[in-house]
């Protein structure tokens, strides 16, 4: 069924090459997330460069490594462990996030607080100090 | 009890996937799991369209890409921020309102805030109110649109009477739970 993935594209067969092109990137979105967690700020802010990592950089590793399975079986696994990280990376976060607010960590200015225009930012009192 | 079966068809699927052999001894293994775990399931009282939500699958085919691609695209904007050398951040918390009705779409919309990159959900309360920390102002304008919320909600696919009824059963629960307790 899969067999134009066997057609040999120079050195290479194609699965090899669509592995190395998801398997490079993946790894260049990971040492982004690291890099990002070392030059961001604060506990918050970090957990965005934390986020690179949860989301793009493995969903592109383990495609990679879709196209170096041997069996379906192995994809399917492969695909079920990218669909399980995907439900609780977010719940990690979430739980990362509670727990630094617990430990009494701001989590940054409210957005009027910043902007010197308040278009349409929330009219509500937003105070992070008292959450 | 409809959810009982399809949580026992999602669970054989998921073992005859994940172990991929058939002789007899793995089968029964498999099916006594399945029934192991659809026993403690219906304990729980967790044997729900809530915590099977098979109903959502097709409507979900729909959300999924668009979440990727918006993963992608929010993925790129925080890589190109963090690779910059002066790191132009402005790190910020706002709320936004939530407009989907039962606990598995505001669940659904959080994470999908969560998992793009440059916005995190922090808090949330009943009324499913969030508070959201960007990382910059182009961030917390993505969500502002509303359109991530617009299509969570398109996708949880519930209308006023089934959120009343799911809140009716949930109170009847509460109430059997105390009495069980007294």
């Amino acid at each position: 069924m899969l067999d134009f993935l066997d057609i040999m594209i120079g050195p290479l067969a194609l699965a090899d090459w669509l592995s190395w092109f998801f398997i490079i990137s993946g790894s260049f979105f990971t040492v982004v997330g690291v890099i990002g967690i070392i030059r961001l700020p604060d506990v918050f802010s970090r957990m965005h460069g934390a986020g690179l990592v949860d989301t793009l950089g493995i969903m592109l590793i383990l495609t990679g490594l879709m196209f170096q399975a041997d069996e379906w079986i192995v994809v399917i696994k492969l695909f079920l462990i990218l669909l399980f990280i995907l439900f609780t990376s977010p719940s990690t976060t979430f739980a990362l996030a509670r727990a630094a607010i617990h430990g009494g960590v701001t989590p940054g200015p409210a957005v009027d607080e910043i902007l010197d225009t308040p278009n349409n930012t929330p009219k509500k009192e937003t105070d992070p100090s008292k959450t | 009890m409809l959810h009982a079966i399809s949580l026992s068809a999602a669970l054989a699927v998921l073992w005859a996937l994940l172990s991929g052999m058939f002789d007899p001894l793995l089968m029964g293994l498999g099916v006594a799991s399945v029934i192991i775990t659809v026993w403690i399931a219906h304990h729980m009282d967790v044997v729900d369209h809530e915590g099977h939500p098979v109903h959502m699958g097709p409507r979900a085919i729909i959300y999924f890409p668009w979440l990727m691609k918006e993963i992608i695209k929010s993925n790129w904007d925080v890589a190109k921020i963090i690779l910059s050398p002066k790191m132009t951040i402005q790190p910020h918390i706002f709320k936004t309102q939530a407009s989907q009705l039962s606990d598995i779409g505001l669940t659904t919309y959080a994470n999908s805030i969560t998992l793009t990159p440059g916005t995190v959900t922090i808090t949330m309360d009943v009324d499913g109110m969030f508070e959201i920390h960007a990382l910059t102002h182009a961030a917390r304008e993505g969500v502002e649109t509303q359109e991530m919320d617009r299509r969570c909600t398109a996708m949880e696919g519930m209308t006023k009477a089934d959120a009343d009824t799911d809140a009716r059963n949930l109170a009847a629960q509460i109430e059997k739970h105390k009495g069980d307790e007294s």
